[in-house]
């Protein structure tokens, strides 16, 4: 799949639709940028972002059922995130470790996610955990279709799970089990993996042997894809066909979108020590939400006006959402002990079909 | 009621819950045509189908994981992992994630999944076919850690492992599979997770143990009985994590002396906490000091019969230490 796609992917996606996708791209780069901000001011004490990598996720995002299907993130998709339906507020408070935190109620570092009402599963640090563990929620799935457990074409219930991953991650072993397993048993699974070409400080060069991380996908009988990741439109239209393939019973497919982190890893992290200024700024030319407002641009979809006042939204809606977060109670020392086990259920029914 | 091997007890308690709840299934390497290298998973695969009992690719961290993620959306998993001793490569996956999700969510994502796992020694099975894990396990907050020693106990325990909201790692004395023979109720029954069973109620001092191990400590009783006058109590713990700490302390602050006995290696195995609860907690009514019968902390059991047989406590050695106890 190549941007020559481009017209058959506008035609698809009416311009209310356009306009969505790029105001989250927009929306996840305010919150990022602020993000940094605020630990450069000893806000915060920690920042990982997703800067660059906004077509990626937002693309993806926009394919899948969003809200329903299964999503389990890697700790860089906020965009993806905020797509499926967290808001600046939830993450406000991660940053801000604050009592009633969405995901974890300010027991995780920001960015591990997690909100059981959107299917955002919560992750850890470890990489590539997730990978496996989607393909366990793709095997629900399609074990919930052949006990008759659930209707196949049934929209209100996830028909597939996405997860997502550096390249680098793509070295560990829980990787190649996941993907075994989606291959083995078909599975409506969807691996993007986000190839911004360091992990942490090491390039691509030093972590395969191989150009691109889909070659491998013949490995596993599944399909493979590689996408430019910093076109939104681009990987969207090849989301739209995996996540077909699932819906279909046609299997798993791994996709691989080729970006740039235009940021270092981490707000811990110093990336003049293993990259030139030079590679970053070349990048940051091709920094996927410019090129996104000038497609809308040219194709009318977009103005100046309308883009300045988008501008000024989100920046509002950042405001709004470090504001309510500065003003949220910190949590009790105490809090740090409960949750440790789900309580028994014994009135709950064995013969219930959807997830709880 | 049935008398029944320890084997028969799982197989039946896995038969029972997965026709009672359509989202039980079993995955793990050859249960299904094979019926498992230990027969547990027998003739599920042809009343189940082979959508329900699962053949796993060899890599027991995936079996591990898929049941997370299948757990994570609500059913109800049954992972084996044909030996304990192969249970390291998921040692990722059940502690870094299935022990963490409840808490790391705040309660959002929980984890329903029951891990078996073969465990222990004395079946010629050598570094790798005879470990003990429990340990490791039960120190992780989040897990629940099983370990039944009679088939009354197998079968009530493992259905409440599969009914558990948490991840529950069920250990089964492999040497007792066949060994070890009793009765068991027909139809359904559970016995509560985190509740120890007083095997044998006595006077002069408490024997402590789980697994193969109580099924030897009330053989040892019965021997210092008859042999010796000595009428010890034997505690059976049935669950390690959570612990029934009550039933420790009530039995040593009855008797005043405390044995306790396993067959993972000495140091900073399962009895290493009980002593030291017991310490904290019952000081002052011990009249001797906390004993542990274990095994030498070398790093497995020996193939050769010779050694492994000194390798692992037994009835007679069980016995002995129960006598050095009595007469302390």
């Amino acid at each position: 799949m190549t941007t020559n796609a481009l017209p058959q992917v506008l035609a698809h996606l009416d311009e209310q639709t356009l306009l969505s996708m790029y105001w989250m791209m927009l929306l996840s780069r305010k919150v990022d940028e602020r993000a940094w901000a605020l630990h450069r001011q000893s806000k915060i004490a920690f920042h990982i972002s997703a800067m660059g990598q906004e077509a990626t996720q937002v693309g993806a995002a926009f394919a899948i059922h969003r809200g329903v299907d299964y999503v389990h993130p890697y700790y860089r998709d906020l965009a993806l995130c905020l797509a499926v339906g967290i808001t600046p507020t939830d993450f406000m408070m991660s940053l801000y470790a604050k009592t009633g935190e969405y995901s974890s109620n300010a027991r995780q570092m920001p960015s591990h996610f997690g909100a059981k009402h959107l299917n955002i599963i919560s992750g850890s640090a470890p990489v590539a955990t997730q990978v496996p563990q989607a393909a366990g929620l793709a095997f629900a799935i399609k074990y919930r279709q052949q006990n008759g457990l659930v209707d196949r074409h049934d929209a209100s219930q996830p028909r597939l799970a996405l997860t997502c991953l550096g390249e680098g991650s793509t070295s560990q072993g829980e990787w190649h089990e996941g993907m075994n397993w989606a291959g083995v048993h078909k599975l409506p699974f969807i691996c993007l993996v986000q190839n911004n070409a360091y992990a942490i400080s090491v390039p691509v060069e030093s972590q395969m042997a191989i150009a691109n991380v889909a070659d491998r996908a013949a490995g596993y009988g599944i399909a493979g894809v590689v996408v430019d990741g910093n076109d939104i439109l681009a990987v969207y239209a090849v989301m739209k066909v995996a996540v077909e393939r699932a819906y279909n019973g046609d299997g798993a497919t791994l996709v691989e979108a080729k970006t740039y982190r235009i940021v270092p890893h981490s707000s811990d992290d110093d990336d003049r020590s293993y990259r030139s200024r030079e590679e970053v700024a070349s990048w940051k030319l091709r920094d996927p939400i410019l090129r996104f407002r000038e497609v809308l641009m040219a194709e009318g979809v977009l103005t100046t006006d309308a883009a300045d006042t988008m501008d000024r939204r989100a920046r509002a809606e950042v405001d709004a959402a470090q504001a309510a977060a500065e003003a949220a109670p910190s949590p009790e020392p105490e809090d740090a002990l409960g949750a440790v086990y789900a309580p028994l259920d014994p009135e709950a029914s064995p013969h219930e079909a959807t997830p709880s | 009621m049935t008398v029944m091997t320890l084997i028969d007890a799982i197989r039946i308690a896995m038969d029972e819950e997965m026709a009672r709840d359509p989202r039980v299934f079993i995955t793990g390497e050859d249960v299904g045509l094979r019926g498992g290298v230990f027969r547990a998973t027998q003739s599920l695969l042809e009343k189940y189908g082979a959508t329900r009992v699962i053949d796993s690719p060899l890599a027991e961290l995936s079996i591990v994981a898929v049941g997370i993620g299948a757990a994570l959306a609500e059913l109800r998993p049954i992972c084996e992992i044909q030996f304990a001793d192969f249970i390291h490569p998921a040692f990722n996956q059940i502690v870094n994630e299935a022990a963490r999700f409840y808490y790391r969510s705040n309660g959002q994502w929980r984890v329903p999944l029951t891990i078996r796992a073969p465990y222990g020694g004395g079946v010629a099975g050598g570094l790798y076919h005879s470990q003990s894990v429990e340990a490791f396990f039960a120190h992780v907050p989040g897990l629940k850690v099983v370990i039944p020693s009679t088939p009354y106990d197998a079968k009530g325990l493992l259905k409440s492992a599969v009914r558990d909201p948490n991840p529950v790692l069920f250990f089964e004395p492999k040497k007792g599979y066949r060994a070890i023979k009793g009765e068991v109720p027909d139809g359904d029954y559970t016995v509560p997770l985190g509740e120890a069973r007083l095997a044998r109620a006595g006077r002069d001092l408490t024997v402590i143990a789980y697994g193969m191990m109580a099924h030897y400590s009330e053989k040892a009783a019965e021997i210092v009985a008859t042999e010796n006058g000595i009428d010890a109590e034997v505690i059976d713990l049935r669950t390690l994590l959570p612990l029934d700490k009550a039933a420790i302390l009530t039995s040593v602050k009855k008797t005043g002396k405390v044995l306790i006995v396993y067959e993972d290696n000495l140091t900073m195995g399962f009895g290493a906490e009980v002593a030291a609860i017991i310490a904290d907690e019952a000081f002052e009514h011990l009249d001797a000091p906390i004993k542990r019968l274990a095994a030498p902390d070398v790093p497995g059991v020996p193939y050769a019969h010779a050694m492994q047989e000194f390798y692992m406590p037994n009835p007679q050695s069980i016995a002995a230490a129960i006598r050095d106890l009595a007469e302390y």
